[in-house]
């Protein structure tokens, strides 16, 4: 399944390309709407933009290294009910990751919304970006991109979730535009991998193409390049907090202002426990809680916020990195979470984003499984087994 | 380390485990007073953030104990706990926390003397593990 055509390129410009192509899908109204990032008069921020009118698509600026926020979010709200009109996202992977965990969780539906993907260059941290500017005209996002894809200065300023990222492709979207090998070529390899995906092509109207040879290669070196630096990112971060001192201290700076919980695009809890007071003690407890050891750091349950989030959340988290984003404090969530998601997606065969017919693990049991779990291993002599002894069957008949 | 009595919260399901631990009580089988039990309706509604919250306020082990496979009151919460259970399993280890504290067991209603064994078991495997040293580093972090 799936189709590749070719997306000519005028002077070498990939947004402009890409500009010209969202702009058929409008006029030729195969959307009515297109989800894309851009700036915005007085601000510096890329932001999502929902366009109708093929006039206001001038700014569009998808590449740029601006990841302000996860446009899963944004889009989710848009999908949960008919808008009325086929519409597009341009989003990058680990939106579309983010997305399709929203669908699977049944905040977001895929009715409606045709996810156009890329190859991701990677963004610059959000303060960075702020700092510096960023790119402040096309031009400087195909300079950006030229910078992003060269290898030879590799990913110099990207977030560190962006350095880490091995999926510059996602695994599943309806169309994927072809970036990378754009420098030498004349023009851009554009996928429709669903049905929904082709029929974009087809109303732009753009003619076939066989896949780019050097766009295989250069995308081969770039997971490489970005893998390597994912499993470094794996190995420090472990040792980080694989003890409980070196996990508080990690996170020890925390105010609990629940910020990387509203940024995260796959926290899905319309009424966060954290935001409620089933965990509010008493104040007579709290003083009980401070006279374990006569002090107690306020706020207290900062390293319990974390580990609860990850149970919640980690087997859907794609990795995104606007948990670091949000934290006023600096400090690395990403990296903490991204490392126990790897390990709790491993436990049960499942990746973020992967597919749409993958279960959410948490949503679905199997009645032989994880068999390891149960019972009081290493017990003594005789008391083995999974917790059940003769007759133990008699309990309801 | 032999002065040492570690806190165990155990999460009985209302319809085996508690039923269990009640039988225990009638036949007077000694059971370790570690143990401090919450009954819940089924082991299906233990969200993990409950056992989170006891193994970093004070706990040294949590026990999660219900029905048998096929024997759950409403079908299939125990089977969900197991992935639950098996998921906090993952996730503790990564920050120190000793997997072994967590445990899972099924325990029928009739079972008072396994429930008996299971605690004294787990409460022993407890004693050799040590104790959990969470609330205090998280009380001054």
């Amino acid at each position: 399944m799936g189709v590749t055509a070719r997306l000519e390129m005028g002077q070498g410009d990939r947004t402009a390309a890409v500009r010209g192509f969202l702009r058929r899908l409008l006029d030729s109204q195969a959307v009515g709407a297109v989800l894309v990032a851009q700036p915005l008069p007085r601000k510096r921020l890329r932001m999502p933009t929902l366009v109708t009118d093929p006039e206001r698509l001038e700014g569009a600026d998808p590449f740029s290294p601006c990841f302000a926020v996860n446009g899963a979010r944004l889009a989710a709200r848009l999908s949960r009910k008919p808008m009325g009109v086929r519409w597009a996202a341009v989003m990058r992977p680990c939106e579309v990751r983010a997305f399709i965990e929203m669908v699977k969780l049944k905040q977001a539906g895929t009715d409606e919304a045709v996810l156009i993907s890329f190859d991701c260059p990677g963004a610059y941290p959000t303060r960075e970006f702020l700092r510096t500017g960023g790119a402040e005209t096309a031009g400087d996002t195909e300079r950006f991109l030229r910078q992003a894809f060269s290898g030879e200065a590799p990913d110099p300023g990207l977030s560190p979730a962006c350095r880490a990222c091995e999926h510059p492709v996602p695994p599943f979207t309806d169309v994927h535009i072809g970036l990378l090998g754009g420098e030498a070529g004349t023009f851009l390899q554009i996928e429709g991998r669903t049905a929904a995906g082709e029929a974009l092509i087809a109303a732009a109207a753009l003619p076939p193409a066989e896949p780019l040879p050097s766009r295989e290669a250069a995308l081969g070196a770039l997971i490489a390049r970005r893998a390597a630096a994912r499993d470094e990112l794996f190995a420090r971060t472990e040792a980080a907090v694989a003890t409980i001192e070196g996990a508080a201290a990690y996170f020890a700076d925390c105010l609990l202002c629940t910020n990387c919980r509203v940024a995260c695009p796959v926290c899905t809890c319309r009424e966060c426990v954290f935001a409620t007071d089933v965990f509010e003690h008493d104040p007579f407890h709290v003083l009980r809680l401070a006279e374990r050891g006569g002090l107690l750091k306020l706020p207290s349950d900062t390293l319990f916020f974390h580990l609860t989030r990850l149970a919640h959340m980690s087997t859907a988290c794609v990795g995104c990195g606007q948990c670091s984003n949000a934290c006023p404090q600096g400090i690395a969530v990403m990296e903490v979470f991204r490392t126990v998601a790897r390990r709790t997606q491993q436990a049960f065969g499942y990746e973020a984003g992967r597919s749409l017919e993958d279960p959410p693990p948490l949503a679905v049991f199997r009645e032989e499984e994880f068999t390891e779990a149960v019972g009081i291993p290493a017990a003594p002599a005789g008391g083995g087994g999974p917790g059940r002894t003769p007759g133990s069957e008699g309990g309801r008949g | 380390m032999t002065d040492f009595e570690p806190i165990l919260i155990a999460f009985v399901c209302n319809w085996c485990t508690y039923t269990a631990a009640d039988l225990a009580g009638t036949s007077r089988l000694r059971v370790p007073k570690n143990v401090r039990l919450i009954r819940v309706m089924c082991t299906g509604m233990v969200d993990p953030q409950y056992i989170l919250k006891a193994l970093l306020h004070g706990a040294d082990g949590v026990l999660v104990s219900g029905c048998h496979p096929g024997d759950c009151h409403y079908l299939n919460g125990n089977f969900k706990a197991r992935r639950r259970i098996k998921l906090l399993q993952e996730i503790l280890p990564c920050f120190g926390i000793e997997s072994e504290r967590l445990r899972l067991t099924w325990i029928g209603a009739s079972d008072g003397i396994r429930f008996a064994e299971v605690l004294h078991e787990l409460v022993a495997r407890l004693r050799e593990i040590g104790p959990n040293r969470a609330a205090a580093v998280t009380a001054v972090y």
